[in-house]
């Protein structure tokens, strides 16, 4: 299944000694179980997770110790079963040497996995397969860390035309990909498939150096017995040359589609996605056999008489597996990754963690320390060398001046940290070293001003609120003085005169009313004792009637006397 | 002559004319230059300027009335970049406004805190939750540092602790290469 396949080519790139044979002689061994396993939560590039045990706890292998926390992050899995010893601050695997929230485990060496099911997302939403990944702590293997759900996203126009499977590995020393696709190739293209599905990509293009043979001849085996399976020739195995950084994934999208991903723009503007077989790998894991990560294919690599490739579980510590390789008595370093871009450890007692592809033992002999750095003689060389096409002179200058308005003018952020600059420079200058520089005082910046912005905002807000309750104090007093002086006004008129009002006249009303009805009344009611009399008893009135005005009579003179 | 004269005075009014409804036109609301001074001061409130806040500080110096290196909290490099807006000369931080320290954040002893509220009142970015009689705490990720409550506190319960590196907040270093001494030749 040699289709022609027309490649293209990145500009820059260097040819360093690849030393990768020592590490490809024996298969993937299983690391043997440490005596505790320290698991940091902070494992990939978002939020750090939020832990789920506590010290005391007895965990299952593959239990979600850390829960994804924020729109970037991704779980963390017990990575066999045993006791939660403690949940404290553990020295990181990262150069800075700084402490971070592990999990401590203390392994009971029964294995006990939790429950395992594959996952059918043919018969769920992407969303639903996006959360599950994400909390099957699914990330980018490749050393990006990337957590791997945000990325299974075919965007907006709903279909990719191309995944590509990045198999290049072109860091010298780091045989992790290589191995795992010699021998579980299958299962890798398993893994793409389903990739392929979710994105809707056309095809699938599997990049990898040609100087890894064997791993070409497996993964085309398993290429052409998946294509046949499924009846089209979706897959293809395409051997890319060795340059390095090939497996940069701008790079090696360049060299397989010829599409150049520009400043600003992501590859799936594009339609191509990119990502690592080891990550297919993990997907595989998580959804055809439910297993969330909880390991990797760990290179160690460098000054050991026994280099070898072993599959380790997160939190073993790094001495561990060095001391399995027969270390030289001159080492005296532990950089996790390669020698281009690895980071130094703070100690060799730090834990493999997601990121560690490699272990990388080293001595003075091995890696002698560089020349003194020499003035930058603006040569060029660090320009040609650039496989993103940056002018690493300019972003130094800018740097070491710190002038980092500019660096970022000349796209800064595009860096990937390849160190080609640096290793053609004839100066000797640590170019990356001032790359990482400038852009961690970027980001410092821009943390510090967003800070600013909120205090400042917050501190307008309480002058506007502090002039806002002063008004309406003021509003308030005014208000009372008002309605206090109109009560004072209407009592002292009240007592000048009265006020007829509504009410009053009602009452007035009222009154009359009353009266009028208790005259009807009166005039109503006859004097009843004055009818149906006997005539003996009206000659008896009449004569009263008669006395009384006899008397009426002879008192006349008095009553006037009295008026 | 008196054509020269009208067509000059012509010309005047509608120039005049033109720059007046230019003005209006492109009226700019407030003073830009207030705004650019106050994005480059730290926003800490703190007074150590001798004015009410950044704002006051940053119309102070538009006008010419303070000098650009009262602000301890923006340290030289916020005076470097004051001095390059305006085209002044830098000049090292005014030591009666006080010195540049590291950022810190206002930690409040909760036991001994009463409740009395008064470092609420105090804090210019209302970065301290409580209430009468009840403890207060401060919201570490507003507060700005300024140390504006420390002294209201009647129990000095409030204490300045200097923010930790943390794995977010470190940065690589300046890269410096370590020169040992030559070896000695023997003569």
């Amino acid at each position: 299944m040699t289709v022609l396949q027309r490649l293209f080519s990145f500009n820059g790139g260097v040819k360093p000694a690849y030393n990768k044979e020592a590490s490809t002689g024996l298969p993937i061994a299983m690391a043997p179980m440490p005596a505790q396993l320290v698991i940091p939560l902070h494992q990939s590039i978002g939020g750090t997770p939020r832990p789920l045990v506590a010290a005391g706890e007895y965990v299952l292998k593959g239990q979600r110790i850390g829960g994804a926390d924020g729109d970037v992050s991704s779980a963390v899995h017990a990575s066999t079963s045993g006791t939660v010893v403690a949940v404290e601050m553990r020295l990181m695997p990262h150069t800075s040497g700084l402490s971070a929230r592990c999990v401590v485990i203390q392994p009971d060496g029964r294995e006990e996995w939790i429950p395992r099911q594959p996952f059918d997302y043919r018969g769920a939403t992407p969303e639903q397969t996006r959360d599950y990944l994400r909390d099957a702590g699914v990330v980018g293997l490749g050393g990006a860390v990337f957590p791997s759900y945000l990325k299974i996203n075919p965007g907006k126009s709903g279909k990719l035309d191309t995944l590509v499977l990045n198999g290049a590995e072109c860091e010298p020393f780091i045989t992790c990909d290589d191995v795992l696709m010699r021998e579980r190739a299958a299962s890798i293209l398993k893994g793409a498939l389903i990739m392929r599905e979710m994105l809707g990509a056309a095809r699938v293009l599997i990049g990898i150096e040609d100087n890894k043979p064997q791993a070409i001849a497996a993964m085309e085996a398993a290429a052409r017995a998946a294509n046949e399976e499924a009846g089209h020739p979706a897959m293809q195995v395409v051997a890319v040359p060795t340059r390095y950084p090939a497996g940069g994934a701008k790079q090696l999208i360049r060299v397989l589609t010829g599409i150049e991903v520009p400043h600003g723009k992501r590859s799936t503007d594009y339609g191509v996605q990119c990502f690592n077989v080891a990550t297919a790998y993990a997907i595989y894991e998580a959804i055809a056999l439910g297993q969330p990560l909880i390991s990797r294919i760990v290179t160690v690599a460098g000054n050991v008489a026994r280099a070898r490739n072993y599959e380790v579980l997160f939190g073993t510590p790094m001495r561990d597996l060095v001391d399995l390789c027969d270390p030289r008595p001159d080492s005296d370093r532990v950089i996790m990754g390669g020698p281009m871009m690895g980071l130094l450890m703070p100690a060799d007692s730090v834990p493999v963690v997601k990121a560690a592809n490699c272990v990388l033992v080293g001595s003075p002999k091995l890696f002698p320390a560089p020349p003194p750095e020499m003035p930058c003689i603006r040569c060029g060389e660090c320009a040609k060398a650039c496989p993103a096409d940056l002018q690493p002179f300019e972003l130094y200058w800018f740097s070491r001046a710190r002038i980092f308005g500019k660096a970022q003018e000349y796209h800064l952020f595009d860096c990937i940290e390849c160190g080609c600059c640096a290793y053609v420079c004839p100066s000797h200058i640590p170019l990356v070293d001032y790359y990482r520089f400038a852009k961690s005082e970027i980001w410092a910046r821009e943390t510090q001003k967003e800070a600013a912005d909120v205090a400042r905002e917050r501190y307008e807000f309480r002058l506007l609120r502090e002039e806002r309750d002063k008004q309406e104090k003021a509003a308030k007093l005014a208000a009372r003085t008002v309605a206090a002086r109109a009560t004072a006004a209407a009592a002292l008129a009240a007592a000048e005169k009265p006020v007829i009002t509504a009410a009053d006249v009602a009452k007035k009303a009222l009154i009359t009313a009353a009266l009028e009805r208790a005259r009807a009344q009166k005039a109503g009611v006859r004097q009843e004792n004055t009818g149906n009399l006997t005539p003996g008893q009206q000659a008896e009135i009449a004569a009263i009637e008669a006395r009384r005005a006899e008397i009426r009579e002879m008192a006349k003179p008095h009553l006037r006397q009295d008026d | 002559m008196l054509a020269a004269i009208l067509v000059m005075a012509l010309g005047a009014v509608l120039l005049g004319a033109a720059l007046g409804y230019a003005a209006a036109r492109f009226r700019v609301e407030g003073d830009p230059l207030v705004e650019k001074i106050d994005a480059i001061l730290p926003q800490t409130q703190c007074g150590q300027c001798g004015f009410a806040g950044c704002k006051p500080y940053a119309r102070a110096i538009a006008k010419g009335e303070a000098e650009i290196n009262q602000c301890p909290p923006g340290g030289d490099e916020g005076i470097h970049k004051l001095a390059d807006l305006l085209g002044r000369d830098f000049k090292s931080l005014s030591a009666e406004h006080g010195i540049e320290k590291p950022k810190s954040v206002a930690i409040i002893d909760e036991q001994a805190c009463i409740g009395c509220t008064l470092c609420i009142q105090a804090c210019p970015v209302d970065a301290i939750v409580g209430a009468a009689k009840q403890m207060h705490t401060v919201i570490a990720r507003q507060c700005t540092g300024c140390e504006l409550c420390l002294p209201p506190c009647p129990v000095n319960c409030i204490s300045m602790q200097p923010i930790a590196e943390s794995a977010e907040t470190w940065k690589w270093k300046y890269p410096a290469y370590r020169i040992n001494p030559a070896p000695r030749e023997a003569a």
